[in-house]
């Protein structure tokens, strides 16, 4: 089939790996924005996806292998966006964010967790010792 | 990416410190710097413009709470100028709007401080 008659779709994979240094979290939620900016997500909705992943990334970086990478995988689907953030190390647990006292001062290394939570439709987290982190996050078109 | 940090003496004994450009891990360190720098100096009423910044995150939030904490120790405050919707938001799903006052123009911001 000529590849210029392939009907037009939004689905797709988009793979990325970012040295785990600070420096480097900007390109990823740029390039997760890029790719989320393809489905029909608002510009508010990009903007939270935008910093879900940056503050996947910045938990790699704090918590994560030093000088590793951190592999980053977004699934565009009909309506939502898949995104998994990896890292080789051993992340804090995300079920330990205490809601009701996210805003107290002093508690500011839940606040990224807690705004991972808040922006995405859905965020599964799993960590070992083999395998590392990963973080899975969706967001779903509002209706 | 870059943040441009900007001090400058206001009314009384306040100081303002214009933010322009996106808080980030990378970027936090150099606001973080500036903000230490004002407090070491026994300036402890502080206006923190965030009217040119495009994007916050956890680390960025986390040096403002830092600095709210250090100049209340002291007897001191910080108000927030801010009408960026997002940015807004994420004080608001945080619960930071109860801990920061938030303003829509410098003037109110450092009325705030008196």
């Amino acid at each position: 089939m000529n590849p210029l008659e392939v009907p037009n779709t939004t689905s797709g994979i988009v793979r990325l790996s970012i040295p785990a240094r600070a420096e480097w979290v900007a390109v990823a939620r740029l390039a997760v924005a890029a790719v989320a900016s393809r489905q029909r997500f608002s510009i508010d909705e990009i903007e939270d996806i935008k910093l879900a992943i940056a503050e996947a990334c910045t938990n790699a970086i704090q918590h994560g292998a030093p000088d590793g990478t951190i592999d980053i995988e977004c699934e565009l689907r009909d309506e939502e966006l898949v995104t998994t953030v990896r890292d080789r190390g051993l992340g804090p647990r995300l079920g330990t964010v205490n809601e009701e006292r996210i805003g107290e001062m002093g508690r500011t290394e839940e606040l990224g967790v807690f705004l991972i939570r808040a922006l995405m439709d859905s965020v599964d987290y799993t960590s070992d010792v083999r395998d590392g982190t990963q973080l899975v996050m969706i967001k779903r078109v509002s209706a | 990416m870059d943040i441009k940090v900007n001090v400058r003496e206001s009314e009384g004994d306040a100081y303002v410190v214009d933010l322009t450009g996106e808080i980030d891990v990378y970027t936090s360190p150099k606001v973080k710097d500036a903000i230490t720098e004002l407090i070491d100096q026994e300036h402890y009423n502080l206006v923190i413009n965030l009217e040119k910044v495009r994007y916050i995150d956890s680390t960025g939030l986390g040096v403002l709470i830092g600095g709210l904490k250090r100049v209340r120790e002291h007897g001191g405050s910080v108000s927030l100028v801010c009408t960026n919707p997002q940015i807004k938001k994420i004080f608001d799903i945080t619960g930071l709007v109860k801990i920061f006052g938030i303003f829509d123009d410098e003037q109110s911001a450092m009325k705030a401080l008196a």
